[in-house]
């Protein structure tokens, strides 16, 4: 077996061999990872067709087309943001349930009177420093405070919409900063620019875990921590850092979303800590961490964001399409697990 | 080492906790009711006139928008509104277990009278029978108990009423209009919550009265970016449509925000329960939202001043009766550019 399916703690070291894409292709690594990103690619162009079969009438419109494929990225940008910082922490061998918390905090910081009245300078700083912030002490709580991921980031999910109700009086805080909220209808050469903040974040994402030292130590750290200690990772800093990283894609997300929606409220982002998650383990992110893709977690929104679309414009209900959403959770968790171990890793989180 | 380390950047992360709350407080947006939501003992009402001194109970569930949180600050502002009551406000906390265990406290206290929104009424009924049968009378607010015995009086909003209200303000446009068949849009909120499906009911047959149907129904969550996204998803299953209903101004914030971003103007929107915010935008008339049907929060002030009534013993002055009626249900009002200034007082 290659050290690619052996104990992940020794799976650093095929990093390597990075630069050359047509032989990780062919070689069994290669097709892990083209196989599974092959498949969610088979399963978006099987939704996609269904909505050719289902809607022709729309589907004939080059420009509703076009439209469209912009709506599901938009829809996909937020969420996406966020997943690739969740995809870093669980890697790291951790799990953060706080992100959609942590996205109302920032958000309804950000939209604040006492906030609003420094611009669209002061919103961006506060949304960003308020995600770093939190992240930070989730990360502090878990490295060096030794909660569980688990325990540490349920208590933030609690405190920060407590918080956010707080800060908000319980009221919508409408966004009246004409820059922020154009953020959503911005274009750049046809392209929205959530769009592009979320292909630059994929990509950055995309950089730092497969051509960095940090993305290298993060495999390492979720794979075998105690390896990565004696082979002389800092794993605590490591890990704190991992949390400040999936802070800050929640401030950037939370800038989005309240673009999107010219308005932040402490209910806002309502689960999407789940959704990041489900997206991750969709794209091939082993949930016992020391594994994972960020190209194979953005498939996994898009697949969801596709779903979504593909039921709108059918008219069906929301119970459909959340049974149908869970039913693919539970495939991808299986062939997953099927592929790459036992059941019981599923099971074995790793401090 | 690892120990001082730990030690400090645990002190660390506590003094920023502390800080942001610090902070939080000073940037803190918490707002009070307008006065126009609370009725003060004024003018030549007999029932203003103080009475034997009585204490109320309050309990509704802790929420995180809009409507909830006007409730209670409406509660609190009409029992300060009397020189005769004292106010006892319970935290409800997250859920219906929790709700209960903060009404047995209450029930213990023995008020003159309890006035509560249940998380929901099935699950709270027992709670109700509980302070009834201790002789507590209670005041049921908007969601109803499932036995009549579990309450002395109950006033309630019409969320049937209200889409009908919102389906009869879309035929009357579509018909002025002289649209004979309409592409309706309708964004509801939590669907699981069987208000949202009584408003989806009166909606529906509003419009079946004039033979039309939704074309395209979204659920969304009464939150702002849930609104966006099912807008976003509605607007681009449906490339032309003549009107829109959403059950909730709060979310109607993200839904407005996607329609601005699809650059769709083709259609109207009728909003629901009256927020501030809809109806300035509604005065304004310069978005697609050109109608909002009310679901007031001013009813948990209505609820205090019963709940007074009830436990000094009086009735309603302009009523015969003398005591004060078991069931109130409130009338889903429209609030268009025409009466919106009449209204503006009473959004929240």
């Amino acid at each position: 077996m290659k050290a690619t399916t052996a104990d992940p703690g020794t799976r650093p070291e095929i990093r390597k061999d990075g630069g050359d894409v047509l032989r990780r292709w062919w070689t069994s690594e290669g097709n892990e990872f083209a196989g599974r990103n092959l498949a969610l690619i088979g399963v978006l162009v099987v939704l996609v067709a269904l909505g050719v079969l289902t809607r022709p009438d729309l589907y004939g419109d080059p420009e509703w087309v076009r439209n469209n494929i912009f709506t599901i990225l938009q829809q996909a940008s937020a969420i996406g943001v966020v997943t690739v910082g969740m995809t870093f922490v669980i890697i790291g061998g951790g799990i953060d349930l706080s992100v959609g918390a942590i996205m109302a905090l920032a958000g309804v910081w950000a939209t604040t009177v006492a906030t609003q009245s420094f611009g669209a300078g002061g919103m961006i700083f506060t949304a960003i420093a308020v995600g770093v912030g939190t992240g930070l002490v989730n990360g502090l709580l878990i490295s060096y405070g030794r909660l569980v991921p688990f325990i540490a980031t349920l208590a933030m999910m609690v405190a920060a919409r407590g918080l956010a109700a707080s800060i908000s009086g319980k009221q919508t805080q409408i966004s009246g900063n004409a820059t922020i909220n154009g953020i959503a209808s911005t274009e750049i050469l046809g392209v929205p620019l959530l769009v592009v903040i979320l292909v630059v974040v994929v990509a950055a994402g995309w950089v730092l875990l497969n051509r960095t030292t940090f993305g290298r130590r993060t495999v390492a750290v979720g794979g075998n921590p105690e390896a990565a200690r004696l082979a002389g990772i800092n794993v605590r800093w490591h890990t704190l850092l991992l949390y400040a990283l999936s802070g800050l894609c929640c401030g950037i997300g939370a800038l989005m979303l309240t673009a999107q929606a010219n308005s932040a409220q402490a209910a806002m982002a309502n689960l999407y800590e789940l959704d990041a998650i489900a997206a991750a383990i969709i794209g091939g992110t082993l949930l016992s961490g020391g594994r994972g893709t960020i190209v194979g977690a953005l498939f996994g929104v898009l697949v969801f964001s596709t779903i979504t679309n593909l039921f709108a414009i059918n008219n069906l209900t929301t119970e459909s399409q959340n049974m149908i959403k869970g039913g693919i959770i539970v495939a991808a968790v299986l062939i997953q697990q099927f592929r790459f171990g036992s059941l019981t890793k599923l099971f074995s989180r790793k401090p | 080492m690892i120990q001082d380390a730990s030690r400090r950047r645990l002190l660390f992360g506590g003094a920023m906790v502390g800080a942001g709350a610090l902070l939080a407080a000073c940037t803190s947006n918490e707002q009070g009711p307008s006065t126009a939501q609370t009725k003060g003992p004024e003018g030549d009402n007999a029932n203003a006139a103080p009475g034997k001194a009585v204490t109320i109970g309050f309990s509704a569930p802790a929420a995180d928008h809009g409507w909830m949180a006007a409730i209670t600050n409406n509660a609190k502002a009409q029992a300060a509104a009397y020189s005769d009551v004292t106010f006892n406000s319970v935290e409800a906390g997250a859920d219906a277990a929790a709700q209960r265990a903060a009404l047995d406290t209450l029930i213990s206290q023995k008020p003159d009278a309890i006035v509560m929104l249940p998380h929901d009424g099935k699950e709270l009924t027992a709670s109700g029978l509980k302070a009834m049968q201790a002789g507590i009378p209670v005041i049921n607010l908007d969601r109803a108990f499932t036995q009549a015995l579990a309450y002395r009086v109950m006033i309630k909003g019409d969320n049937y009423g209200m889409g009908v209200s919102a389906g009869n303000y879309v035929v009357a446009q579509m018909k002025a209009k002289g649209v004979t068949n309409p592409v309706i849009g309708e964004i509801a909120g939590i669907d699981s919550l069987e208000l949202t499906q009584e408003r989806s009911q009166g909606f529906k047959d509003a419009l079946a009265a004039a033979g039309f149907t939704v074309a395209n129904r979204r659920a969304a969550e009464f939150t702002v970016d849930s609104g966006q996204r099912e807008a976003t998803n509605l607007l681009q299953a449906l490339p032309k449509i003549d009107a829109l209903w959403n059950h909730d101004d709060d979310q109607g914030v993200g839904v407005l925000a996607a329609v601005s971003q699809a650059n769709r103007t083709e259609f109207i929107m009728v909003g629901g329960a009256g927020s501030k915010a809809a109806i300035e935008a509604i005065q304004a008339d310069n978005t697609v939202l050109k109608a909002t049907v009310t679901y007031s929060p001013s009813m948990a002030s209505s609820a205090i001043s019963l709940a007074r009534l009830v436990a000094q013993g009086r009735g309603l002055s302009d009523l015969v009766e003398l005591a004060v009626p078991k069931d109130i249900t409130l009338a889903s009002e429209t609030i268009t550019k025409e009466n919106a200034a009449n209204y503006l007082q009473l959004g929240f």
